[in-house]
């Protein structure tokens, strides 16, 4: 904002008048929609940080007219060369200059310019008006105070309490005079719960039982039974490897491949071994830097080897290593501070409180590691690694001889060999190869801020430190990465807690309190409900971040137990369901699809941890991509068992990640990820009626219901109906399936050459074709209804 | 029943169409919820609807196709001076080689009313000099494939932002209530094989937009776009059959949930059918009489070929569809460029010229832009041994050359100018973001203007940079 009065002297001057004489606030067209007491952090940050702040912010390098306009005594400073007015004066719209240039009409003096294309509406300039004259006070940035556990509010309903969580949630619900919804079917709360906690859908057997047991501990046995399921730490780790942007190979270039998968099994089990947030996040920053670091110690810090390398020939050696140096920072910063911290790579961050400086402070805690930037091709893994003990190494001795074996069935023994030395050494090698994994130099590597964040542009020496506006650094750390896990759950650090609680209630609720779990910044959004928020983050601190207490506390809330159906009024209400007065609908996630899809047909092979495998994918999908010779990959589809395990154990190529994943948006794995999308597409719908997968799937859902699921066809259908959707099919839903499969039978019967092709024969030994055909219709149309496709 | 059936879909489909339920917007617009014609806000009057890249990927050597250098034939095996390379950043490759210029092994003649040089290994481009405008001044950031393919499809050359087709699909949506708005077509390059540079399928990714406007590829084979065909044994007619009983069920459900959701799901079925006849009956290129494959010369018959994916670009536009990206591998001629740079010459030559033909015949051209460029250039002096008839060429970021046609682009045109060794830009320079710029611009948008909040940030394909270059727009 540039007060250039020598020139637009007459202009301001004319605008100022004008103002006087007219009324200088805004029309009165939102007096009755104006909230009554305005809140800074609320209702005007987000505009002002969104509009105004990119000039008149923290970023000091394009601050513009010396105002800072995010810090009450930036705003209320006198400016100019007289030093004669101020841009926001509390009580005063026609002595704020910063209201008067909002509201001006000439453009040349009007904020924000007109060529910034960040006009303000008329009703955030009422917005800012009414706070002005109720004394434009400001508040610190609410994710930078440290959180306080404060009483469970009052209410009104008392009886629909569960724990703390539904106090936080009625009271809302009170004020806005909206009503709880009941309490969801035990058939659907059992589905919601399964795929919350497990990832697969509830069987049959399991919900018949859980409808036959009346007593009143009924639910929480459940939830104690899933959450202490093997299944429980896949479901968790799932979401942890988008988090931790785990893939098998490097995604840059020839995309050559990497051994991770044992770091993968250590998350998985620790997850299940409910090891403590704390612990578990320590581990992976830092375990290498514990006094006598143990095997799995050292095994978690390849959490932070997971970032894409690359070998492309000519690149420069020091560019990519600071990118992935960088990338650990942006890691750390998304994934546990919920930070955009790499907005500060390139100049001070122009929302948050973050400086350039503070950006490589932080980068320092990363850049210590013995590392190249750039490996030669089938030079082996890049240094640091760890050697995998001989256990590890018997397993995959196992996965590679089954491979191969089946691959080649009844060749002979040189065959083999020559076919293996063509086909699968660059790639099966590489599961020989050792884990990467973290280690500090011993002599430290000087850091410096990079200009513009060009990686070879240095600036100012820099140590290791954090950003100053979250919490000091204590001297006691360890200036290393240690230290800095130290620092991250030291519990006055005001992030830490709230973003973990956050990030986890998105994964039970499918959205966060904080809407945006990767910035609770200035720019992300506000809380719905912050004092739940601060409950729940010391709630967790003080259970000693204990993850299953802290899932079973939500699980268990009346809240994540009433139904999720809506009426418009409701949905016009509110949309998203941002409050809470209903159950959450969502689609399932990518690999809960598969999975439902293998589970529900009885081919869900349940083992545990392992290298990745290859379940099927059309043809051609890595040639394509990839160049000739040595650099070649061919996708080679897994045999037997290996095509039916849970999807986080199929195999991640970055440059060509399986594709009916991907459709399913699962993330690419590229960076770290902390929100996917959930989006409808016909490429979805084409995966669930056309891939093999899922026609396999069906034929042998179709199968059980022939052989399992009665004599009828009303019953058959019944059967596979509940395990697609966890209820009983009601007695329309039967005649419209069973008007499908007279129609498939008909039409079989008249072209039975058409069930021959379309039955996988191998597998319908001793079946009636012509039935198994119009079944397996029947039962991939059940696969595609939209209620399989949800948890409601 | 299957009135009802019928009565039910008519119902939803009318539903649907009238945009109820909160249909989600797509790049896979059908009726309900798409962006028709009327709606589309484009900043102001587009000078183009739809877009053909032919993105030639590993770094096309401009010495050898457009930037006619006859000063290096001079200067031959002299060794590149310091004045010249003015300390700029080179690849490893070369970082401590000998730098020796090297003179380009084909002839340059000039074509046209408009003399535009154009060098001997591209005869049939020499034709239609007239309808296209080279770019000369073409400068980038990035000195590696990777980073630099990622630069020119993205704007950043950091992952994760979304590519030139999938911001237009989010802007500008559907022309095309059938096809996907940003297709994709993927072609191997005859000049290197072994070791030619490999592609990234996140090149046509969304990035933070929706996954809606992610690029769709279609392949040559049975399944020209993934998972399209109904397996073995099942019918057009019995999917039709499955999809109303779907549909009936869907429909009891939502009326029983209120699930908004389903909808849109419903609405992605029906799109995803009728891209089961309408994807094969665009790939079905057995219609095109002879002079047509003639034009494109004999590859065009062979499905996968750089040359048929030009003709299935031309059939891809006529069906309106909004982006088509080609990429043709294998420009990468570190070493052996005489006979691997002929080769790719050879691949793109004829297609190339006959689909600017084609499409002007047609009346497409107009207002489609055809864009023929790689990441960067290559070079003017030699990498490795370098003898009479043989040499190489390094990446080269800082001059290279493109060409644009169509869609409001100056026709006849040679726009910038290189230093007498075509090492750098000396006259009209051409950033990556300009030439983004310019793209939105022909298609109406103002690179400033078009943004996309995430992470509390409005980002730009352009970043913070870019000018549109008004010289080369008709």
């Amino acid at each position: 904002m540039k007060y250039n009065y020598g020139k637009n002297a007459i202009t301001c001057l004319c605008c100022i008048l004008l103002l006087y004489g007219c009324a200088p606030k805004p029309s009165n067209k939102y007096l009755g929609v104006l909230p009554e007491v305005i809140d800074f952090n609320f209702h005007i940050k987000p505009i002002l940080s969104d509009r105004c702040f990119a000039c008149h912010g923290p970023d000091e390098g394009s601050q513009k007219a010396e105002l800072r306009l995010d810090i009450p005594e930036g705003a209320y400073a006198s400016l100019g060369e007289n030093q004669d007015h101020k841009a926001i004066v509390p009580g005063s719209l026609r002595k704020s200059h910063a209201y008067l240039r909002m509201i001006s009409e000439d453009p040349a003096f009007l904020m924000p310019p007109p060529d910034s294309n960040l006009a303000l509406s008329s009703k955030e300039i009422a917005m800012i008006s009414k706070w002005i004259e109720q004394g434009a006070a400001y508040k610190p940035h609410w994710a930078f105070i440290q959180p306080e556990k404060r009483g469970l509010p009052k209410v009104e309903n008392t009886d629909w309490s569960q724990n703390g969580i539904d106090n936080f949630i009625l009271d809302k619900l009170e004020t806005l005079e909206v009503k709880t919804a009941s309490k969801s079917s035990k058939e659907k709360l059992l589905r919601r719960l399964s795929f919350d906690l497990t990832g697969l859908p509830p069987s049959p057997a399991a919900i018949d039982a859980f409808l036959d047991d009346q007593s009143n501990q009924s639910y929480e046995k459940i939830v104690d039974q899933l959450l202490d399921s093997d299944a429980y730490g896949e479901r968790m780790a799932t979401e942890w490897m988008d988090l931790a942007r785990y893939a098998e190979t490097n995604g840059y270039h020839h995309d050559f491949e990497r051994n991770m998968w044992p770091w993968r099994d250590w998350v998985i089990k620790s997850f299940n071994k409910n090891m403590g947030y704390d612990q578990f996040v320590t581990w992976q920053l830092a375990g290498d830097l514990l006094p006598d670091p143990n095997y799995e110690q050292l095994l978690a810090t390849a959490f932070n080897r997971n970032n894409r390398t690359t070998q492309e020939c000519g690149s420069l050696d020091e560019e990519f290593r600071v990118s992935y140096v960088i990338d650990r920072t942006n890691t750390f910063g998304k994934a546990f501070l919920g930070l955009t911290v790499e907005c500060a790579q390139c100049h001070d961050h122009k929302y948050d409180p973050i400086s350039q400086k503070e950006y490589y402070q932080l980068s320092a805690f990363f850049n210590q590691v013995p590392e190249k930037g750039v490996t030669k091709s089938f030079e082996g893994q890049p240094e640091p690694y760890l050697e995998l003990p001989e256990e590890q190494m018997t397993k995959i001795q196992d996965y590679v001889n089954n491979q191969i074996t089946s691959e080649y069935k009844g060749g002979s023994e040189q065959d083999i060999a020559g076919k293996y030395k063509s086909n699968w050494k660059d790639e099966m090698g590489a599961l020989y190869e050792p884990v990467m994994i973290m280690k500090d130099l011993d002599t430290v590597r000087p850091t410096y801020i990079l200009d513009r964040g060009i990686y070879d542009s240095h600036g100012e020496k820099v140590s290791q430190g954090t950003p100053e506006s979250i919490l000091a650094f204590e001297n006691e750390y360890e200036r290393n990465r240690l230290g800095l896990a130290k620092w991250l759950f030291n519990p006055e650090n005001p992030l830490t807690a709230r973003v973990a609680v956050n990030r986890y209630w998105q994964l039970i609720f499918g959205r966060g309190l904080v809407d945006t779990p990767d910035d609770f910044g200035n720019q992300g959004a506000f809380p719905s409900h912050p004092e739940l928020l601060d409950w729940l983050a010391v709630e967790f601190m003080e259970s000693g971040w204990d993850m299953k207490n802290l899932i079973k506390l939500m699980v268990t809330s009346a809240t994540y137990q009433q139904v999720s159906k809506t009426d418009t009024h409701e949905l016009e209400f509110d949309p998203e369901n941002r409050w809470l007065g209903r159950g959450t609908q969502q689609r399932l996630t990518a690999e809960m699809i598969r999975d439902q899809s293998l589970e529900i047909s009885g081919l869900l092979n349940n083992k545990i941890g392992g290298p990745s495998v290859k379940p099927f994918q059309p043809e051609g999908l890595w040639t394509q991509v990839s160049s000739g010779g040595r650099y070649k990959r061919k996708y080679m589809n897994a045999h037997g068992e290996d095509l039916y395990r849970r999807s986080l154990y199929t195999y991640w190529k970055r440059i060509q990640p399986p594709p009916a994943m991907v459709i399913f948006d699962a993330g690419r794995r590229n960076l770290c990820t902390v929100k996917r999308q959930s989006t409808n597409t016909p490429l979805q719908a084409l995966v669930l009626l056309n891939d093999p997968q899922y026609l396999s799937a069906s034929q042998a859902l179709a199968q059980r219901m022939i052989e399992k699921g009665g004599d009828n066809s009303k019953d058959r259908i019944t059967y596979a109906f509940r395990w697609a959707t966890s209820r009983k099919p009601a007695i329309d839903e039967i005649s419209i399936l069973e008007n499908l499969l007279q129609k498939e039978e008909a039409e079989f019967e008249a072209f039975p050459e058409r069930a021959k092709s379309f039955v996988d024969s191998k597998n319908a030994q001793g079946m009636n074709t012509l039935e198994l055909a119009s079944y397996t219709v029947v039962a991939n149309a059940i696969i595609n209804l939209s209620e399989s496709l949800q948890k409601n | 029943m299957s009135d009802l059936l019928n009565l039910t879909r008519r119902h939803f489909l009318e539903k649907a169409a009238l945009g109820l339920g909160g249909l989600a917007l797509s790049s896979f617009d059908l009726g309900a919820g798409s962006k028709s014609l009327s709606e589309i806000k484009t900043h102001f009057a587009p000078r183009a609807k739809r877009v053909i890249y032919l993105c030639q990927s590993g770094g096309p050597s401009q010495l050898e196709m457009f930037d006619y250098k006859p000063a290096l034939q001079k200067y031959h095996t002299q060794e590149l001076p310091d004045s010249v390379r003015k300390g700029k950043r080179v690849t490893d490759f070369t970082a401590k080689a000998s730098k020796p210029m090297t003179k380009s092994f084909v002839d340059f003649k000039q074509y046209g009313q408009s003399g535009t040089w154009i060098s001997d290994l591209l005869p049939h481009i020499s034709g239609i000099v007239d309808d296209i405008c080279v770019v000369k001044s073409m400068h980038t950031d990035a000195i590696n494939h990777d980073p630099a393919l990622t630069f020119f499809q993205t704007g950043s050359q950091l992952t994760g932002r979304p590519s030139i087709g999938s911001w237009l699909s989010y802007g500008l949506g559907s022309l095309n209530d059938n096809l996907p708005t940003f297709s994709v077509l993927l072609s191997k390059g005859s000049g290197r094989t072994d070791g030619a540079q490999p592609l990234q399928s996140r090149l046509w990714g969304n990035g933070f937009l929706e996954s809606l406007h992610q690029g769709v590829q279609y392949r040559s084979g049975k399944d020209p776009v993934l998972y399209l065909n109904n397996p073995d044994g099942i019918t057009h007619s019995n999917r039709r059959e499955v999809l109303d009983h779907l549909q009936l069920l869907n429909q009891k459900y939502l009326e029983k949930e209120g699930n908004a959701e389903v909808y849109s799901r419903m609405a992605q079925y029906e799109m995803a059918y009728r891209m089961q006849t309408s994807v094969p009956e665009t790939m079905d290129l057995s219609k095109e009489p002879d002079y047509i494959f003639d034009m494109y010369g004999p590859e065009s018959r062979i499905p996968g070929t750089y040359a048929a994916n030009c003709l299935m670009a031309r059939r891809l536009a006529e069906r309106d569809v909004r982006f088509i990206q080609l990429y043709h591998q294998g420009w990468d001629q570190h070493n052996d460029l005489p006979d691997h740079l002929s080769k790719q010459c050879k691949d793109i030559d004829q297609p190339s010229a006959a689909l600017i033909k084609d499409l002007k015949m047609r009346g497409l051209l107009e207002d489609t832009l055809v864009i023929w460029g790689g990441e960067f250039g290559r070079t003017n002096y030699c990498q490795g041994k370098l003898t009479d008839t043989n040499y190489g060429r390094d990446h080269h970021p800082y001059c290279f050359s493109m060409w644009m046609a169509g869609g409001g682009i100056k026709p006849g045109l040679s726009y910038g100018e290189t230093d007498e060794v075509g090492y750098n830009v000396v006259n009209n320079p051409v950033h990556v973001h300009d030439f983004q710029a310019t793209l939105l611009h022909l298609l109406g948008m103002d690179h400033e203007r078009f943004t996309f909040k995430h992470q509390g940030r409005r980002f730009r394909l352009t970043d913070v940079h870019g000018h549109v270059i008004k010289d080369i727009v008709s």
